[in-house]
């Protein structure tokens, strides 16, 4: 019934600060399995409820964590992401914005040749309604279980695509939201990818913006390999070229990148792009239904 | 974040990079101080953040102390036009007084360093077609750019360079000069955690000298956090009045040119979505705002400053997805800035979260001139109407 995270996460917060501990309640009141948390220093205490540790090797001894939410302020929200490698955490979900590019250059490195799965930086995280379970910042209660994928760039345009399907009545087995940074860990082919695979999810929204190219790469690989139906979304067809447009990686670049490409890029893959934001869940409603 | 080319090339000078000899100048007088120092010939160029300056008459040889100044007279103050800049084009306020170089037999070539979004690495690009814009290159000949993916736990290696050094065709005896100066380059570009380094043209002198005759550097605004002295070469003048306001507030804005419609709202993506929206429905955005996700009253009361003070805004479209913001807080806020701030466009407020009746039944008794929507395309089709109908 979902991808990544579900009723086996053990979750781990790394920065249990003002915001990671509202948020860690958040979760916790979701359904998560909140293990426990790290904040150098705070080892031995308790917040919320909630054991904190030194280090990410404690944590993972004592609780068996096995997915990490980051809310390591910028400075220090790569070595966070390193340290969960390196204790061989499945799944690391970084919310952070304004990590440093070259930061997130060394991160990449680092984690191509290890088991650790990287979502973000720059998003509001993973949720698999149907197992009740969140690691992330977005609103619980707008998600509903059911059979269709989302993964998306953006935070509150995918709290609108997602409310769009549940006010139809149409659950979602996992949305995944993959960052607005220029590198990020998992991308949009990966979550095709995982959804394609997953015998649970039976239809997948996509929701792009300017900015890169992972859009056209994730329609080559619609076009290649998945045979269940994909809508999806580019924001920013009014944007400016050259203009960065709120999220690190939302900028046409030497006249690339643009929404018109991605739109065409994916229609040729056989996705039903929709020009209007509003037309999301309408749209998967009828992909569903002509299945 | 953009910076002045002599504050490029002083960035790259640090490094290693041989850069032409010359000084900043923002009086007339300045100018010829700085030429004077120099010696004649001096190339007098305005300091804009934008490319194409020379045609637009931005860059100008001047042989004598004359001709220096009756150049820097004309080229502080104007406004310079190029195909970046748009029609209404850029104040001059700043002018890099620079030694003239003999370009006679020289070679003009091109260098950058960028982070390829593809793959996660900083990449290398060479090519021989120096002087013209590397889009240009790239859409006529493919071929004619060469590129080396750098790994960033071993860094640009010399052998790279030298490779990129002999695939541009330099003679065996300037390669290695080529080659660490494109070494000093990378350098440069990590060290001060640049999104872009670009010398074109890159320039191989008669007698076989490289350096880089003009640079283009811009600096990742997630890392300026650690590099407080590049911070201050900031320039405020080179910015959007109303954007810089905006920043002030944490409040993300970009004004469209000739739009109707302000928009505002929280999150990135749905801002963008909202002016792509806005624009099926017939009407056309005046800009991106991108308010947070906490939406404060105090930010939407700037929010609404800004957005006023582009005399173009017909009507106001607010969209927030709250999820977890209160409906009524958020209402609470906006009632407050429309009556401080004597708005009298048309609000329409499309708002989720929690508490959307209370809210919404507050806006309506407020007495104030705000319409309500449920759905994003509602909201559109009504502020377009509000702002006097699709055009």
């Amino acid at each position: 019934m979902s991808v990544l995270v579900g009723r086996d996460t053990r979750l781990l917060v790394q920065g249990m600060g003002k915001h990671g501990t509202f948020h860690a309640v958040g979760c916790r009141e979701y359904g998560t399995n909140v293990v426990g948390g790290v904040t150098p220093g705070k080892g031995g205490t308790t917040v919320e409820g909630f054991p904190l540790f030194d280090t990410v090797e404690e944590a993972v001894r004592k609780t068996g964590a096995n997915v990490s939410v980051v809310f390591v302020p910028p400075a220090g929200a790569a070595d966070a992401i390193i340290e969960a490698a390196d204790e061989a955490i499945a799944l690391v979900v970084a919310i952070t914005e304004g990590i440093p590019t070259l930061d997130m250059v060394k991160v990449w490195a680092y984690l191509k040749d290890r088991a650790t799965r990287l979502i973000g930086p720059n998003c509001p995280g993973i949720i698999s309604p149907g197992e009740r379970c969140k690691v992330g910042i977005m609103p619980g209660h707008i998600h509903l279980g059911g059979p269709v994928g989302v993964v998306s760039r953006s935070g509150t345009l995918t709290y609108e695509a997602v409310a769009q399907l549940t006010a139809l009545g149409i659950g979602q087995t996992t949305c995944i939201g993959i960052g607005g940074d220029p590198i990020i860990g998992t991308t949009h082919t990966d979550a095709l990818r995982l959804f394609n695979e997953d015998g649970t999810t039976e239809a997948i929204v996509m929701i792009g913006e300017i900015g890169g190219s992972a859009e056209e790469d994730a329609a080559a690989y619609v076009k290649a390999h998945v045979k269940k139906p994909v809508v999806g979304f580019i924001a920013g067809q009014t944007a400016p070229p050259g203009r960065r447009m709120g999220h690190a990686g939302a900028i046409i670049a030497g006249g690339k990148g643009t929404a018109a490409e991605k739109m065409k890029a994916m229609e040729a893959a056989g996705i039903r792009v929709v020009k209007s934001p509003a037309e999301i869940g309408s749209a998967v409603k009828e992909v569903i239904r002509r299945k | 974040m953009k910076i002045h080319e002599y504050q490029g090339k002083a960035v790259l000078a640090r490094y290693g990079v041989t850069v032409p000899k010359g000084r900043v100048a923002y009086t007339v007088d300045e100018a010829v101080e700085a030429a004077k120092a120099l010696g004649f010939p001096v190339v007098v160029k305005a300091q804009i953040h934008a490319g194409g300056r020379g045609k637009g008459g931005g860059v100008k040889l001047a042989r004598n102390l004359d001709e220096c100044e009756e150049i820097a007279k004309g080229m502080l103050g104007m406004t310079l036009r190029t195909h970046q800049t748009g029609p209404e084009g850029r104040i001059v306020r700043r002018l890099l007084i620079e030694q003239g170089m003999d370009l006679s037999g020289s070679k003009e070539m091109y260098l950058a360093v960028l982070v390829d979004r593809a793959n996660g690495k900083p990449v290398f690009m060479a090519s021989a077609q120096g002087g013209m814009e590397i889009e240009e290159v790239a859409a006529k000949d493919p071929g004619a750019i060469l590129k080396e993916s750098v790994d960033p736990v071993v860094g640009f290696r010399p052998y790279q360079a030298r490779k990129l050094a002999f695939g541009l065709g330099l003679a065996p005896d300037v390669v290695p000069k080529a080659a660490a100066l494109m070494l000093a380059l990378y350098k440069a570009f990590e060290a001060s955690d640049a999104s872009l380094v670009e010398v074109n043209p890159f320039l191989i002198t008669k007698a076989g000298d490289v350096l880089a005759l003009d640079a283009k550097v811009s600096l990742d605004d997630n890392a300026l956090f650690r590099h407080p002295d590049l911070v201050e070469l900031r320039d405020f003048d080179e910015e959007e009045p109303l954007e810089v306001d905006a920043s002030k507030y944490s409040l993300n804005y970009i004004k469209l040119e000739g739009g109707q419609v302000g928009c505002m709202v929280n999150g990135a993506g749905l801002a963008m979505a909202t002016m792509d929206i806005i624009k099926l429905a017939g009407g056309s955005p005046a800009n991106f705002l991108d308010v947070g996700g906490g939406a404060s009253a105090d930010q939407i009361k700037n929010a609404f400053r800004i957005l006023l003070a582009d005399r173009d805004v017909r009507a106001v479209l607010i969209n927030i997805f709250g999820g977890i913001l209160r409906c009524d807080v958020l209402a609470e806020g906006v009632i407050a800035a429309v009556r401080d701030l004597k708005v009298s466009v048309p609000v329409v407020v499309r708002m989720k979260g929690n508490n959307e009746e209370k809210g919404r039944a507050m806006l309506k008794e407020s007495g104030l001139n705000f319409d309500t929507a449920d759905g994003m395309t509602e909201a559109a089709e009504k502020v377009v109407r509000a702002a006097g109908g699709a055009r």
